[in-house]
């Protein structure tokens, strides 16, 4: 793994990093959790806990893009920054390519940092407004020690690769240019270190919904292009569904349900994915909403209701959904699981549901 | 992949027309568009460049005291400003004056301004309870009005230039760090810097690459707007004489000296204070200047 | 909501303690012996024993300080080196004369500042405008003892309208409020309000200019709200800032007058602090500099305080 940062993006040197073949996933995360505290309102008064990500596990495939979809205040940000290590966890390991991560005789946080690199969701704040483009994405590789020469010659090269013209954007500052033009950079600059990880925090959150789709496309193109793993982070389904192979849709800190995207979308086994679809826009006037959409913000991360956290806003909860927390739990099938004890009736509602628009269109 | 595969249209996006430059380079071309900071800078340009030729722009000798012609007026033959209580030159000792005034008002500041910006960016940077530790020792100086701690210190150091030059220094310091942490921690909490640690960076390549080339500047333009005071501090301080000592030509000091002979010859006394004021007006307006090129959304 | 004045009260504890520290560890800053700081050379040797019991300089310096505070609580700041007088009765009569001065100075810079800075914000950009904001740059750029002197040019040497020293007939200690004294605090007063009166300008201009820049001000005109009406709601709106600035500019002046005395041989804190300077009398200095800087914590407190009370957003930030 302490190769020398190489001089030439290839696409033979991510296939020589990889180690432990295919079956072994890029990335795997057990337990992952970590608590803010809130400081108390005044002597006498205990720190609160929040529960920002309590208890997270989570494999990434080599090669697949893996999207994570939640409401905002899931712990969908937080988890990247967890795992990017920008945020030290309170609980969990962290195995990369087989190499457990910041352990004695593991990989260092700037060895894993090669490999895994991020984009941030609000593409202005993320470049330094004094540093040049070129220098930006040239930062990287420098701090690696490559010399300012190669450096720039790679940053040149990204430019080219993210669509911009680099004799007409190297020496151009952040604010000279649009959203979408910042989101390549930011995209070049992740690449820079040649990482085989991209998390994408809201990448394309904040742009416009054409320029969105000329970025997502720039992201395949790269993805083949270098073999790279995604881990897609978005409030948006719809831009989650085009993209991702796996979906996981965190609540609250915890996965709610994990699954193949196309088995997820099409029948989805947590009440919570089916709110959060009922809420997604259709294109078919037809399909109208049938399901009542989520009402109320999520419960305060704060003081969590016992039992199922989904529980205060769930329209199926039970008795038994207010003793203990669902584990994730894989469904028949394969390829789908769901952290709902009554997963299979929430699928089984679900396709009822279907047949009666189908009747109903018909 | 070239980029003919990608939807190459983000690169025909309209651009802005203006030429891509530096920063600074487009901080001072505002700046030199703005006319009062344009005078107020050539003034003082003027004023610094008569001080560091004084030996040659000097009519006299600025020590040269004569018992014959004290207390001259202005305009007297071979006294164009007048001369003070020993028969000195007062356009002389102006003119050298220029030298010390500058220096003893706007070193504590430089001072200030590195040592402060230290300690501020470290303090903003770490942040936590390091942070909280340096604000709250910073925020004991703030019980004191600048005007009575520079005379504490100065007072009970002792008169002597290197004093004041301390006491001046301690004064600005904290201000200054206060500055200079709050714009680091703004800094701090935005995303290029957490991109920058993500790509492996220590935090003293990240200070120095990513902090620095942003606080330095709101800094720089606070410390500036601190001159002005401290040349009155400074020459205030000689002027009670704790500063300068005598026989130097200093303008607080000159305006103390002569203040005896307000009913003798009251217009040459205040000749020294006319030049303090001048030199201190003329930092605010290029301060004030500066501030409003640079506060310009780029 | 009274979460944020006890805390702001119960920080004033470790500023008063730091305070008093840095005002101890003034004698031990000057140059020398600290016994030769406190005491006069030529001093009898039963008050140098006397002093030597009091100050316990032989003994570590936590507990020199701890024995300093106990004296100083009791209001024994200490013998003037000088004179041997009493230093807390020195500093009180003279921090009577420096109010004094410093409260008329404030009154005419607030009024002054309040007026100028309304007029500029209303008629921004125009040459009123430019004229006020050029006054207040001079305000505040000016050294103020060197106005001093110019005024004293002017009024007492030139014209010879008004007195240009002292406090008035009699003792520094009887001042009333009658035409015998008050011709005296006229100069000093008027040279002292120059600098809140450029700082309250500045402060009074921006924010009427920017109250007026709101649409709430656009939509009491659109109701057809008299232009006093407005006007008063600019006043509401500026009031508590003005204010605010105002009492900390109160607290600087205490500062600040320390040259303007000594320009007008003004009784108060700064002539007695020059005279300290000039006689290396520690004891005086350390005193009249802690009785200013707790004066300052106090008013500060204060201000933060009624600023809290009328400004409810305070105390969530």
């Amino acid at each position: 793994m302490k190769t020398a940062i190489s001089n030439a993006l290839s696409t033979s040197d991510h296939a020589s990093r990889d180690r432990g073949g295919k079956a072994q996933p890029l990335l795997s995360v057990r337990g992952l959790r970590k608590h803010f505290l809130i400081k108390g309102g005044g002597p006498g008064k205990p720190a609160c806990k929040v529960h920002a990500v309590d208890g997270v596990d989570l494999e990434v495939r080599k090669g697949e893009t893996l999207g994570i979809v939640g409401e905002s205040g899931c712990g969908k940000s937080t988890t990247a920054r967890l795992l990017m290590r920008l945020l030290t966890p309170d609980a969990g390991e962290m195995i990369f390519d087989g190499d457990p991560v910041d352990v004695m005789g593991g990989l260092s946080l700037r060895d894993m940092r090669r490999q895994m690199q991020m984009v941030f969701q609000n593409s202005y704040a993320s470049l330094n407004p004094r540093m040049s483009v070129e220098d930006s994405i040239a930062f990287g590789p420098q701090v690696h020690g490559l010399g300012k020469r190669e450096s720039r010659q790679r940053a040149r090269k990204l430019l080219d690769q993210v669509g911009l013209l680099p004799d007409q954007f190297a020496s151009r500052y952040p604010h000279e240019l649009s959203g979408g033009q910042r989101q390549r950079i930011n995209i070049a600059r992740a690449l820079a270190l040649e990482p085989r990880l991209l998390i994408l925090d809201e990448a394309v959150s904040a742009l416009d919904k054409s320029v969105e789709a000329q970025v997502l496309n720039l992201l395949e193109d790269l993805k083949r292009e270098y073999g790279l793993t995604y881990l897609f982070i978005s409030h948006d389904l719809n831009v989650v569904r085009f993209i991702s192979d796996r979906v996981m849709v965190m609540y609250l800190g915890r996965v709610a349900e994990l699954g193949d995207s196309e088995a997820l979308y099409r029948a989805p086994a947590h009440p919570y994915t089916r709110a959060l679809m009922s809420a997604m826009p259709s294109m078919d006037p037809l399909r109208r909403t049938q399901v009542a959409p989520l009402d109320g913000d999520p419960p305060n991360p704060i003081d969590l209701p016992p039992g199922c956290r989904f529980c205060p806003r769930c329209p199926m909860a039970v008795a038994a959904c207010h003793d203990q927390e669902p584990e994730l739990e894989a469904l028949p099938g394969g390829g789908h699981s769901s952290a709902c004890l009554r997963a299979t009736e929430v699928q089984a509602q679900g396709r009822q549901q279907e047949a009666l628009d189908q009747e109903v269109s018909t | 992949m070239s980029s003919s595969t990608l939807d190459a249209s983000a690169a025909h996006e309209p651009l802005p027309a203006a030429p891509t430059k530096g920063y600074w380079h487009s901080v001072f071309g505002r700046l030199s568009r703005d006319p009062v900071a344009l005078v107020a800078g050539l003034i003082l340009l003027a004023i610094l460049l008569v001080g560091l030729l004084a030996p040659w722009v000097a009519p006299v000798d600025p020590y040269a005291t004569s018992m014959l012609s004290r207390l001259q007026p202005i305009g007297s033959p071979g006294f164009w400003l007048g001369s003070d209580e020993l028969g000195r030159d007062v356009l002389s000792r102006l003119i050298y004056g220029a030298r010390l005034s500058l220096l003893i008002g706007v070193m504590p500041v430089i001072n200030a301004f590195v040592i402060g910006s230290a300690i501020g960016i470290v303090a903003g940077f770490v942040g936590g309870r390091t942070n909280t530790l340096i604000m709250r020792v910073i925020d004991v100086f703030y019980a004191f009005p600048a005007v009575l701690l520079a005379i504490a210190l100065a007072g009970a150091l002792g008169a002597g230039l290197i004093n004041s030059l301390f006491s001046l220094t301690v004064v600005f310091i904290p201000p200054i760090a206060r500055v200079a942490e709050s714009v680091t921690t703004q800094v701090r909490n935005v995303d290029y810097i957490e991109a920058a640690r993500a790509s492996g960076a220590r935090s003293l390549t990240i200070i120095q690459r990513h902090v620095l080339g942003n606080v330095l500047g709101p800094i720089f333009v606070y410390a500036t707007s601190l001159i002005s005071v401290s040349m009155i501090l400074a020459s205030g301080l000689s002027f009670l004489g704790l500063g300068a000592r005598p026989p130097m030509p200093e303008w607080g000091l000159m305006l103390n000296t002569m203040r005896d002979a307000i009913y003798v010859n009251p217009w040459v006394t205040v000749l020294p204070g006319a030049m303090i004021f001048t030199v201190s007006i003329c930092f605010n307006m290029l301060s004030d200047g500066l501030r409003t090129a640079m506060d310009v959304k780029l | 909501m009274n979460n944020y004045f006890l805390k702001r009260i119960l920080y004033v504890i470790p500023i008063t303690l730091a305070v008093s520290f840095f005002c101890f560890s003034l004698v031990h800053l000057s140059p020398g012996d600290p016994m030769d700081a406190v005491v006069s050379p030529d001093a009898p040797s039963e008050v140098v024993a006397m002093v030597q019991s009091a100050y316990g300089f032989d003994r570590p310096l936590p507990e020199q300080f701890a024995l300093w505070v106990s004296r100083a609580v009791q209001g024994d700041l200490g013998l003037s080196a000088a004179n041997g007088r009493a230093v807390t009765s020195e500093v009180f009569s003279a921090l009577k004369n420096t109010l004094i001065l410093a409260i008329a100075a404030s009154m005419i810079g607030f009024t002054m500042g309040c007026t100028f800075g309304t007029l500029a914000g209303y008629f921004q950009g125009s040459w009123l405008d430019r004229l006020v904001t050029g006054f207040a740059v001079g305000g505040v750029s000016i050294p103020h003892y060197w106005l001093g002197m110019l005024l004293v040019i002017i009024f007492s040497v030139e014209l010879r309208w008004i007195p240009s020293s002292g406090a008035g007939p009699g003792s520094s200690s009887d001042w009333a409020f009658e035409w015998a004294y008050l011709r005296h605090l006229i100069l000093p007063a008027v040279t002292l309000s120059v600098i809140p009166m450029g700082v309250v300008t500045r402060t009074v201009r921006a924010m009427v200019a920017d109250i007026l820049a709101h649409e709430f001000v656009e939509a009491l005109r659109a109701k057809g709200l008299a232009e006093r009406r407005v006007f008063l709601h600019v006043v509401k709106n500026v009031a508590p800032t003005a204010l605010a600035v105002m009492g900390l500019q109160l607290g600087y002046l205490l500062g600040g007058s320390i040259l303007v005395e000594t320009v007008f041989s003004w009784p108060g804190t700064g002539l007695l602090l020059n005279n300290a300077i000039f006689q290396r009398d520690l004891p005086i200095l350390q005193g009249t500099i802690l009785v200013l800087a707790l004066f300052f914590v106090a008013l500060n407190l204060i201000v933060d305080l009624a600023q809290a009370r009328l400004d409810p957003r305070i105390q969530r930030g």
